[in-house]
């Protein structure tokens, strides 16, 4: 028997988004799983019954109805004490649910005696674990909405613009944090053309800054920062002083201010204070994007908009829901990779392995009992970090075809002319002059082709190789010579032997000079812009 | 004609050569450079057929053999598909190789040849000897390498126990018989040190051709253009021919400055590769390596992501390698670049020194599949600008895009110059599955986290890539 699973509407109120997508409701059906989702569950999120039923869903008219007919129930918040009430045993749930948040909903789950897969509590360590990571692709709309809720509230373009009106500055946007949520609102502020500045704890995090265009403020303080689990840890109270200092420096000067800084279990630190905010110049934008465990600012209302001192304060808790369609996708494929996960036979039946490390550390409830928190997930050690200096990079330059530019080193250039040098002391002392004047030419077509190759571009190697090899035809002169040269009277010669020997010569490199060369004309034509 | 005149044609020959050769410095030039090359030839045949050296017996009998190698030439090159070349080029080489151990033995066996003093004569001698010595290693190293690249030999490394000692003794051999050949008055002694002589020269040939690998082929293919070139000189030296020196020497160098660039190009020197034995051919996976098999999870992905991925792409680099070569997928890939380039997409290509089986192999694939030769990159011009491409494509290449290169020092490729795709958003690696390469190691680069795998054969899966572009 193939398992059903139920979407309802989300209860939560404002909450737009729905968890899953007829996209990826299609890619369920794939995997031997029936679907049904509540009436208007992706009104929200501008999805229709219509898409759905079209995908292959079907429509559930009311909560109970849906709740009594699945199997699995996938969903986005943590489902409210009514929805748990109409939860049937054995059911299996996968939702947020941050455990240590909400012991009380734990209990009744528990008590349901159904099996739930927190989303939250994914091992995000595990490489192979990302792709159902739900609260990094949450974390990255944050960011991104965090950006767009700021354009909205500030008055002036957000790139420099030169106009004939006049000069425009571009706006200056400071993100405090650079996790997930902070990288996507760099990367968005950034190709808005803003001029972006950014800090974090991680100093490892000030390469990924750069390369999507910010740039990196440091705590001019030595300390690491990094946590467990790619989270920040809290710092010393030293580095806390310098910090403050730089942020005071740097809110003064940004017309933005984006603030992502979390650590978890705690309240989020307060990095601005009433007198940063005071020192902003009107007009100017806070977001706090951690509105909802107290806010970085200290003047946050939790999921509200104010204006303090001229300045707009948005604390927003419901960013990913304010871009429904977007997390609704992205969270319904969070939800897919998890279920290919849970059914590796394709065929509609779920298997909650607790042996593999990943869906260990999901499942917060197994069939009634609390497994939450589960173990440490034992990783392999990292891998030490290599001495810098243990690989030359071979970053030589010249070779392609722009001839050697360094010098050869002293001692192997010595060796190089000194055996030159012996042997051609050998080669005078006993050559006959006829030889020698052939010698001299050698050596210097030697140096000709050396220079004149070099210069040959890299691209052009096979047709190279093609016409040397049509030119070493030449080797047919020497049989030309032979096979029939005007004798002087009296030298007798085996001539039928030579002229045979020499007719296959000619043949041989007949073959080679039309070829070779017909052969490398074919190919500089294919040649073009 | 008259020996002067001769002599001058020669000198005119010489130097169209060398403008043929300077004129391939950039393709525009290169077109020139070939017929410059033409000429060149036409002269030096024509002086000489006409010129003092050849009786008017001759010439018959030399048109007929130029009608009939010209007509096999001809349609060997018309016949040829590109991605046959590095096979032809061989099998070419190989026919100068034969062409100068034919010389070698008329001219050992012509009596009319008159010598000033007996210094001149033993010099003669020893230049045939050298000349047949170098086309006969060259002419059974060619016919084994177009046997490896046209699969008809095993491409894995044949190698025999003690086969630096063997190649010693051959070395030994081939000295002692030329002092039998010096110094011995009777012609049999001397018929026969030539006759051993040969064999072991061509004996060593094969035995120096099936010791390398699959991966190593650019080198071997390029040092024999090198052989060829020398053992044109050689028998310039014998005949006192200038022309032939010159020319011999041109080609001679020209191999062995691209023989220089391929060993450099893997970070590896000359005589390593010609020992031989790094490239295990079929990319069977040693053992030894599995131990340090790169942790983390292969993401494969379909045709159809791949092409949404390049629809939204800005910029893509395409990195073609043998891959391509052996499923024809150059003029797909040809296809899916035009229609991306039409979309304003900046498409480019990157191509390693040895990516495929002989110098410029990928150039010419892609030229053929008329792919604009000013989007087609080296490796030193492109590499910088990984960072800041979306997506890069490897098209049946394996160890010249291996991160292991610059990030382990330990593995047997580190230090080699490699193209840094994994700098790119995102990779993906066409290949038909996770064999690893020539060099039989791991790529660390297929568990990136960045990197997408696309199984399959190169042409069917560009194929489908191209439709959903």
């Amino acid at each position: 028997m193939t398992l059903n699973i139920g979407i309802p509407k989300e209860t939560y109120p404002g909450e737009r988004r729905v968890a899953t997508v007829p996209e990826v409701v299609e890619k369920l059906i794939k995997l031997g799983f029936t679907v049904s989702v509540e009436s208007h569950a992706g009104e929200g999120a501008s999805v229709s019954d219509e898409a759905f039923a079209a995908a292959g869903a079907t429509i559930a008219a009311t909560a109970a109805e849906l709740y009594a007919a699945a199997d699995i129930i996938f969903k986005v918040r943590a489902p409210s004490f009514e929805e748990v009430a109409q939860l049937k045993a054995g059911t299996t749930l996968i939702s947020f649910i941050w455990p240590a948040q909400n012991p009380e909903l734990m209990q009744k789950l528990a008590d349901a005696k159904v099996t739930v897969l927190a989303m939250d509590c994914l091992p995000r360590q595990l490489s192979r674990a990302q792709k159902m990571d739900a609260l990094t692709s949450m974390a990255g709309i944050t960011g991104y909405r965090a950006v767009i809720e700021a354009a909205n509230a500030f008055g002036r373009f957000f790139n420099g613009q030169i106009t004939a009106a006049g000069k425009i500055p571009p706006a200056k946007v400071f993100i405090a944090g650079a996790g997930v949520a902070g990288l996507a609102a760099i990367g968005t502020a950034a190709n808005l053309g803003a001029v972006v500045r950014a800090n974090d704890t991680r100093a490892e995090v000030a390469d990924q800054v750069k390369s999507l265009g910010g740039e990196f403020v440091k705590v001019d303080y030595e300390e690491e920062g990094s946590g467990g689990g790619g989270y920040a840890k809290v710092m010393s109270e030293g580095f806390q002083a310098a910090q403050r200092q730089m942020y005071a420096t740097e809110v003064k000067n940004a017309d933005i201010v984006i603030t992502t800084a979390l650590i978890p279990g705690k309240p989020a630190p307060k990095l601005i204070t009433a007198e940063m905010v005071q020192s902003m110049k009107a007009g100017s934008v806070i977001i706090d994007l951690a509105g909802e465990q107290g806010g970085n600012c200290e003047l946050t209302v939790p999921g509200e908009s104010v204006v303090r001192h001229g300045v707009t304060i948005v604390g927003y808790t419901d960013m990913p829901s304010r871009l429904a369609k977007q997390s609704s996708t992205l969270y319904g494929t969070n939800l897919l990779r998890l279920a290919e996960e849970l059914c590796k036979t394709k065929d509609g039946i779920i298997d909650v392995n607790m042996d593999d490390d990943a869906i260990r550390g999901l499942t917060v409830i197994k069939e009634g009992a609390v497994t939450w928190p589960a173990p440490p997930i034992k990783l392999p050690p990292p891998p030490p970090p290599k001495p810098a200096a243990a690989i030359k990079p071979a970053d030589k330059k010249g070779g392609h075809g722009h001839g050697s530019s360094e010098p050869m080193d002293l001692k192997t250039l010595s060796i190089v002319f000194g055996v030159a040098a012996v042997l051609f002391a050998l080669v005078g002392a006993y050559a006959p002059a006829a030889f020698l004047g052939h010698f001299t030419v050698f050596a210097l077509a030697c140096f000709v082709g050396y220079m004149v190759v070099w210069n040959v571009t890299p691209s052009l190697h096979t047709p190279l190789m093609s016409v040397t090899n049509a030119i070493s035809s030449i080797i047919c002169i020497g049989a030309l010579i032979q096979i029939a040269p005007p004798l002087a009277a009296g030298i007798v010669r085996p001539n039928i032997v030579i002229g045979i020997i020499a007719f296959i010569g000619i043949t041989l490199t007949a073959v080679n000079m039309f070829g070779g060369f017909a052969v490398t004309r074919r190919m500089l034509a294919m040649f073009r812009k | 004609m008259s020996e002067g005149l001769a002599t001058v044609s020669y000198i005119g020959a010489t130097i169209l050569f060398i403008l043929s050769l300077g004129g391939l410095s950039n393709p525009e030039t290169a077109r020139r450079g070939n017929w410059f090359g033409i000429i060149g030839m036409g002269i030096a045949v024509l002086a000489t057929v006409l010129g003092p050296r050849v009786s008017g017996g001759g010439i018959a009998l030399i048109i007929v053999a130029m009608a009939i190698g010209g007509t096999v030439g001809l349609y060997a090159a018309k016949k040829v598909q590109m991605t046959q070349m590095p096979e032809l080029v061989a099998l070419m080489h190989s026919l100068v190789g034969l062409a100068a151990c034919t010389i070698g033995f008329a001219s050992y066996i012509d009596t009319s040849t008159v010598f000033a003093t007996p210094a001149e004569q033993s010099i003669h001698e020893v230049e045939i000897y050298i000349g047949i010595l170098i086309g006969a290693v060259t002419f059974s190293g060619s016919i084994i390498a177009f046997g490896k690249l046209s699969g008809k030999v095993g491409g894995k490394p044949v190698l025999l126990k003690g086969r630096h000692w063997l190649n010693l003794m051959a070395l030994l051999v081939v000295i002692f018989f030329a002092f039998v050949f010096l110094g011995s008055d009777s012609g049999a002694m001397r018929g026969i040190s030539l006759a051993v002589m040969t064999l072991v020269a061509l004996g060593f040939g094969v035995h120096m051709v099936m010791a390398i690998g699959g991966a190593d082929m650019p080198v071997v293919v390029s040092m024999l253009n090198s052989y060829s070139g020398w053992a044109a000189a050689a028998t310039g030296f014998m005949l006192s021919n200038d022309l032939l020196i010159v020319t011999g020497a041109l080609v001679g160098s020209s191999g062995a400055i691209l023989s220089y660039i391929m060993c450099r190009a893997m970070n590896r020197n000359f005589i390593s590769v010609i020992a031989g034995g790094f490239g295990t051919g079929d990319g069977a996976s040693s053992g030894a390596s599995a131990a340090a098999a790169p942790q983390g999870e292969v993401k494969a992905v379909s045709a159809e992501e791949t092409a949404e991925m390049l629809r939204e792409a800005k910029s893509i680099i395409i990195v073609p390698g043998y891959g391509m070569a052996v499923a024809q997928a150059q003029h797909t890939v040809n296809e899916i670049t035009q229609k991306l380039r039409a979309k304003g997409v900046n498409v480019r290509f990157a191509i390693h020194p040895v990516a495929g089986r002989m110098p410029g192999h990928m150039n010419v694939l892609l030229a053929e599949a008329k792919v604009p030769y000013d989007i087609v990159m080296e490796m030193d011009e492109i590499n910088d600008d990984f960072p800041n491409t979306d997506v890069a494509i490897v098209i049946g290449a394996n160890d010249i895009v291996n991160p292991a290169a610059e990030e382990d020092p330990n593995s047997p490729i580190a230090g080699m110059p490699v193209l840094q795709v994994w700098k790119a958003h995102t990779t993906i690696v066409m290949k038909r599955s996770m064999a690893s390469g020539y060099a039989g190691i791991d790529n660390p680069l297929f568990y990136k986290d960045n990197n997408r795998m696309l199984f399959g054969d190169a042409k069917k899966m560009l194929e489908e890539v191209a439709k959903g572009v």
